[in-house]
């Protein structure tokens, strides 16, 4: 006969850099000054590709966009940690990833224009088409990291989603199996408390998302999520772990949404001006430039220059994107298959798009 | 030539296709110690170890989701669904992403991944171990559905399935695992998925048919002159074997498991409608079950089409 505590967890949380500027000297001893002023830079081309495609949504030069506006640092600190052979899973909300990844601007225009052609993901970077079902990709890194497990790669699969995406099966099954099989995979869970109108608190009882890896055998973490240099300290912890045999990781991002859901929605019918307005006062660039300031990496030129740099890039690309030739209508039917079916044949015909 | 059954056919398609091929991994529930709930897998765990025979937690959706994964990763992973009625939760799986993987990434990324599962009535096992729900996956672009009606095709479809360069979702009669033998030739051979075979020669009605149903059929033929054909890939499925053999005969007879309503025989049918139609001399007839549930053991017999169903069809597709 027994009663007693069996098994107990904890949750850490991680903050190198507070919203004042002042860093953790332990944990951001790793870190180079280079990796920081990457860090700014590829949030200020984030940002500066969020605010071009929201202004050419309204415009109607491209379709529904998905504003990354407030959470840029969960995804460049995290991106800023990958190394050549890890792949990423990508949501529909991630263009700090694909940018700090060095993924062409244009595609990524193109993409949110309509155009399937814009996830043609170049050779050589491995990050996985967006994936629009959320959390569905969940299972796909977990088996990615399964095969470089099988074929012995020195490598780990990374998977973006969202506080919403944790409640779906996929999450459960996906990182159940990583658990078992003990995959090198990162699980990287962007809470940005509000999935469309239903806030954090009602995705979960649970006190936070990232303890919900204890459930299925490995650790996981709360960083704050804008705090690049936290995120980036704890992904690269996360995937030195799993090259190391360590296993998963789940990280929860603790971050804000500060933008609408997408540009088809109003978060004004859900959320409140104040709490918008308080998240803003915490959104990511602010701590690292004042923590640059004080290292002496930051000053208004930089910046200035900084911005225009992302400015031109980001003109430069658009104007690609808009001379990019449209896709065939063939297309449609071209890519669904390795080889045409004989019915697929007669369809290209029948529809005119093939003589 | 050894005559051996379905479920030792296909075990040597899996083996000598991991022989042959580093990256054709199987995976799922029970596939490997216990060799499967049906011994299809039995023995690969011992000779291809842990890393390549994978016991798997109950997760159908992480199966497939895995699946989809690790073929992008350049794996060939066949995974085995139990039932086909447990892949109902992976089908978001399959529709949302394997099959698409290919369009969404204009080719950069594909999905060569086998989907396997028993399927039909014929074992007498709880509900939802009966279901015939072929149609749901012919319906979705990018994919190919498979249904082999002897060891010989189980063998030569399946090595084709692992080899095809995109999913494909094979699903094997349970009913034929242990019922028929055939002779099979002891080396990896291929039979061509999208190719339909005239299993029995014949001038007057052309039956349509596949897996179990089949066999079914031959045995209603006798006393007709029945060109019956083994569709074999429903999906693409072989329009020019169909076209020609109703051209030839003049009719059609369609006979499935699954419910007649937007079974795959509806597809068949107006095919023949929009191609055929000069060359019917009357109605396409479907035999088919009826538009309800899958039936518990006691009443499934009476659920899909029976020798003497079939035979009715005949008979009123001969008065014209």
């Amino acid at each position: 006969m027994a009663d007693e505590i069996i098994e107990r967890f904890e949750v850490r949380y991680l903050q190198a850099v507070d919203e004042s500027g002042n860093a953790d000297p332990i944990l951001i001893a790793s870190v180079s000054d280079e990796e920081i002023k990457r860090s700014f830079e590829s949030i200020i081309l984030t940002r500066t590709f969020n605010q071009r495609a929201l202004s050419l949504q309204r415009e109607g030069r491209i379709g529904t966009y998905a504003s990354v506006f407030g959470q840029e640092a969960s995804q460049v600190g995290s991106a800023l940690a990958l190394e050549k052979d890890d792949w990423v899973f990508p949501s529909f909300r991630e263009t700090g990833v694909f940018l700090t990844m060095g993924y062409p601007i244009w595609q990524m225009f193109r993409y949110w224009a309509g155009d399937e052609r814009g996830m043609k993901i170049p050779p050589g970077l491995n990050i996985l088409p967006m994936s629009v079902p959320v959390g569905t990709q969940i299972p796909h890194a977990a088996g990615a990291a399964w095969a470089m497990k099988i074929k012995g790669r020195r490598a780990a699969a990374v998977c973006y989603f969202g506080d919403g995406g944790s409640s779906r099966g996929d999450f459960h099954e996906g990182l159940n199996m990583a658990g078992v099989f003990n995959l090198p995979a990162v699980f990287i869970c962007q809470n940005n408390q509000w999935a469309i109108s239903v806030p954090r608190r009602s995705q979960s009882a649970a006190k936070t998302i990232a303890q919900r890896a204890f459930s299925y055998g490995f650790d996981g973490v709360q960083v704050d999520g804008n705090d690049a240099v936290g995120v980036y300290v704890a992904t690269k912890a996360a995937l030195e772990k799993a090259k190391n045999k360590g296993g998963p990781t789940l990280i929860e991002c603790f971050t804000y949404r500060l933008d609408d859901h997408t540009t088809s929605d109003d978060a004004s019918r859900y959320r409140s001006k104040e709490e918008v307005e308080e998240w803003k006062g915490r959104e990511p660039l602010i701590r690292l430039r004042l923590l640059m300031r004080k290292m002496g990496l930051w000053t208004g030129e930089y910046e200035k220059a900084a911005i225009e740099k992302a400015r031109a890039l980001v003109d430069r690309a658009i104007e690609e994107e808009e001379a990019y030739p449209p896709p065939k209508p063939e297309d449609i039917i071209l890519y669904t298959n390795a080889e045409l079916t004989p019915r697929q044949f007669k369809e290209l015909k029948e529809f005119g798009w093939r003589k | 030539m050894a005559k051996i059954n379905m479920v030792a056919a296909i075990n040597q398609a899996l083996a000598q296709e991991m022989e042959r091929d580093g990256d054709v991994v199987v995976m799922g529930e029970d596939v490997g110690k216990d060799g499967g709930v049906f011994r299809v897998t039995e023995g690969l765990l011992d000779r291809f170890g842990p890393e390549r025979v994978m016991d798997t937690p109950l997760s159908e959706l992480a199966l497939v989701g895995c699946g989809v994964g690790m073929a992008a990763y350049g794996l060939k992973p066949v995974v085995e669904i139990q039932f086909m009625a447990f892949a109902y939760e992976a089908i978001e799986q399959i529709y949302s992403h394997a099959t698409r993987l290919r369009a969404r990434s204009r080719g950069r990324f594909t999905c060569p991944l086998v989907v396997r599962t028993p399927y039909g009535i014929g074992i007498k096992g709880p509900e939802l171990h009966s279901e015939s729900s072929e149609a749901l996956f012919c319906h979705m672009p990018g994919i190919k559905v498979v249904v082999p009606s002897t060891p010989y095709n189980a063998k030569g479809l399946l090595i084709s399935a692992i080899r095809d360069a995109g999913p494909v979702v094979f699903l094997e009669p349970a009913r034929l695992y242990r019922s028929i033998k055939s002779e099979v030739p002891e080396g990896p051979f291929t039979v061509p998925l999208g190719r339909a075979e005239v299993f029995q020669e014949g001038k007057s009605i052309t039956v349509i048919a596949w897996g179990t149903m089949l066999h079914r059929a031959v045995e209603a033929s006798e006393g007709f002159d029945c060109e019956i054909i083994d569709l074999m890939t429903l999906k693409p499925f072989d329009e020019e074997t169909v076209l020609n053999s109703v051209k030839k005969t003049g009719r059609a007879v369609i006979v499935h498991e699954a419910t007649r309503y937007c079974g795959l025989g509806a597809e068949l049918a107006a095919f023949l409608a929009e191609e055929a139609i000069m060359h019917l001399k009357g109605p396409v007839k479907r035999v088919a079950s009826p538009d309800a549930v899958v039936p518990m053991a006691a009443l499934e017999d009476y659920y899909v089409p029976t020798a003497g169903r079939i035979r009715k069809a005949f008979e009123e597709a001969m008065k014209y």
